[in-house]
């Protein structure tokens, strides 16, 4: 968790450089560029925080400890008596704190909200973008096959075609199709690095065990950490299976025993026999790691440590019977 | 061994055993006795030095700078006995605790920042402070001292708590504390060092001053 929101932060814009298509990229924008420029905006200054400032303009004041940079502390109090922001020490110091106090709890509640819905926008744009470009290329197949007398499936034959030099009107609309499926293709690379680097700040225990696109689909599932946090395990376990869910619960068919955690390498390579239990055990730490996450944001190794065994257990049971 | 503690905290019987203990609001449902409420040592690093009778340097009433205040357990009972104490955290999520415990503390200034970039607080921060606590779990303890060297005074000390286990989860404690150290007396000259086993293990108390 530490080291992660200012990389984080960085990475964000470094994203929105590579892919300055409109639109879809627009997003990232929003959340990483202005809050850059305005920690930038701040500047090198010998000033204190105080400098300049109307002593009753409270919330200009917690923005001055928010945004502010110097490059080395001086005697503040002092400096902030004599230039008659405060009467004395004392008065200072009420002053600062009431004014560190708002800084940091608007700075805090903002970072929070900001972070995880952030990922919740990422990882379902990622997903949009992959399954547009799906449907997109098979249209560009159907397209192609008629066209170019090729046989080109999925994303990798729009890429082939995109790749072609048109020759007649009809051609130049395909390849420019072809190109959107790429470059739609791409920015959902370009979404799932961004999760990637995104998720272990927003919730480290989580994206540690479900890794960080699994993690980033359970919040998004679930509308958020906090919610996510709030779920009893046995939701977790079959989020993403609601259709299945509701099926079972009208009578029709049996009850699902896992949703997107079967993504998981724990649920997926157990033996079919079993894997209603491992995806139980997941469900159940994966729980446990995001309510660590959202209540105390504390690292805890163990929890995987516990997994592992516990996964384990599970699988040599399977082989023996 | 008589270990020096701060004015302000003392060794007192509560809730039928004897405790730690500073004045001040009760924080986190520890044992309380009229104003004084106990500092568990097991929950805090600065507590379990104080309690091992490390020589910590801090004498009551001192000017602090503390990097990884977290949700504030700690920091709250510095401010019990300190003076201005300005509590860096990095983690939104326990800053937001923080800010609870500061706000009925009128010398306790919360500040969400990244330890590692000290000119992010210079602006709020004074010079010539009597002591930097620090207990950050993050690679590279030894430079977020250097770092903040520039907030001491030349008398003033650091207070530090070296996790072994964020610097290299593999290597063996002590080997690590031996680099740590190393790097450290680039910028401090080290005073004291103790092992913080029962209370924290892997961890090293360690009580320097700049050089």
């Amino acid at each position: 968790m530490v080291g992660g929101h200012l990389t984080g932060l960085r990475g964000d814009r470094a994203v929105v450089v590579q892919t300055p298509q409109a639109g879809v990229g627009a997003p990232t924008a929003r959340d990483g560029g202005l809050y850059g420029l305005a920690r930038e905006a701040g500047g090198m200054t010998d000033e204190g925080w105080f400098a300049g400032r109307d002593p009753d303009d409270e919330g200009a004041l917690a923005a001055a400890v928010r945004e502010g940079r110097a490059d080395a502390p001086a005697d503040w109090p002092a400096r902030a008596v004599a230039a008659g922001f405060a009467d004395d020490r004392e008065a200072y110091y009420e002053r600062l704190h009431a004014a560190t106090v708002r800084a940091t709890r608007e700075d805090a509640l903002e970072r929070e909200r900001a972070a995880d819905q952030q990922l919740v926008h990422a990882v379902r744009a990622m997903d949009d973008c992959d399954r547009v470009a799906n449907e997109l290329a098979e249209r560009v197949a159907e397209w192609a096959g008629s066209l170019l007398d090729v046989d080109v499936a999925g994303v990798d034959g729009a890429r082939t075609v995109a790749d072609h030099s048109p020759d007649t009107r009809a051609e130049n609309r395909l390849v420019s199709l072809a190109r959107r499926v790429e470059g739609l293709a791409g920015e959902a690379d370009d979404l799932r690095t961004f999760v990637e680097r995104r998720a272990p700040a927003v919730a480290p225990n989580l994206a540690a065990m479900a890794g960080p696109v699994l993690a980033a689909r359970l919040i998004s599932l679930a509308g958020g950490l906090e919610a996510l946090a709030k779920q009893p395990s046995s939701t977790v376990q079959v989020l993403g299976a609601e259709d299945a869910l509701f099926a079972h619960l009208r009578g029709q068919g049996s009850s699902p025993k896992h949703g997107v955690i079967f993504t998981h390498e724990y649920v997926r390579g157990t033996a079919p026999d079993e894997r209603g239990s491992a995806a139980r055990a997941l469900a159940g730490k994966l729980t446990i790691a995001a309510r660590v996450d959202h209540y105390s944001g504390e690292l805890k190794p163990e929890l995987q440590a516990e997994l592992d065994e516990r996964i384990e257990r599970i699988r040599s049971r399977g082989e023996e019977s | 061994m008589t270990p020096t503690l701060p004015e302000g905290v003392e060794r007192r019987p509560l809730a039928g055993e004897e405790h730690l203990a500073t004045r001040g609001p009760p924080v986190y449902g520890e044992p309380t006795d009229g104003t004084w409420r106990a500092w568990d040592p097991g929950r805090s690093k600065l507590g379990a030095m104080l309690d091992l009778g490390v020589e910590t340097g801090l004498a009551g009433g001192d000017s602090v700078l503390y990097l990884g205040a977290a949700a504030g357990t700690t920091a709250s009972h510095v401010a019990d006995f300190a003076g201005p104490t300005y509590a860096v955290e990095f983690a939104p999520r326990p800053a937001r605790d923080l800010v609870g415990v500061a706000a009925d503390r009128g010398n306790l200034f919360p500040l969400l920042k990244d330890a590692r970039e000290p000119a992010t607080y210079a602006h709020v921060v004074e010079a010539d402070l009597d002591a930097v606590v620090q207990d950050v779990a993050t690679r590279g303890q030894a430079r977020v001292a250097a770092l903040n060297r520039r907030f001491l005074a030349d008398d003033g000390r650091l207070v530090a708590a070296v996790k072994a286990r964020s610097e290299d989860v593999t290597a063996e404690p002590g080997d690590v504390f031996e680099d740590v150290l190393a790097e450290l007396e680039e910028t401090y000259e080290v005073l004291a060092t103790e092992r913080l086993e029962p209370h924290h293990d892997d961890h090293l108390g360690v009580v320097a001053r700049p050089r």
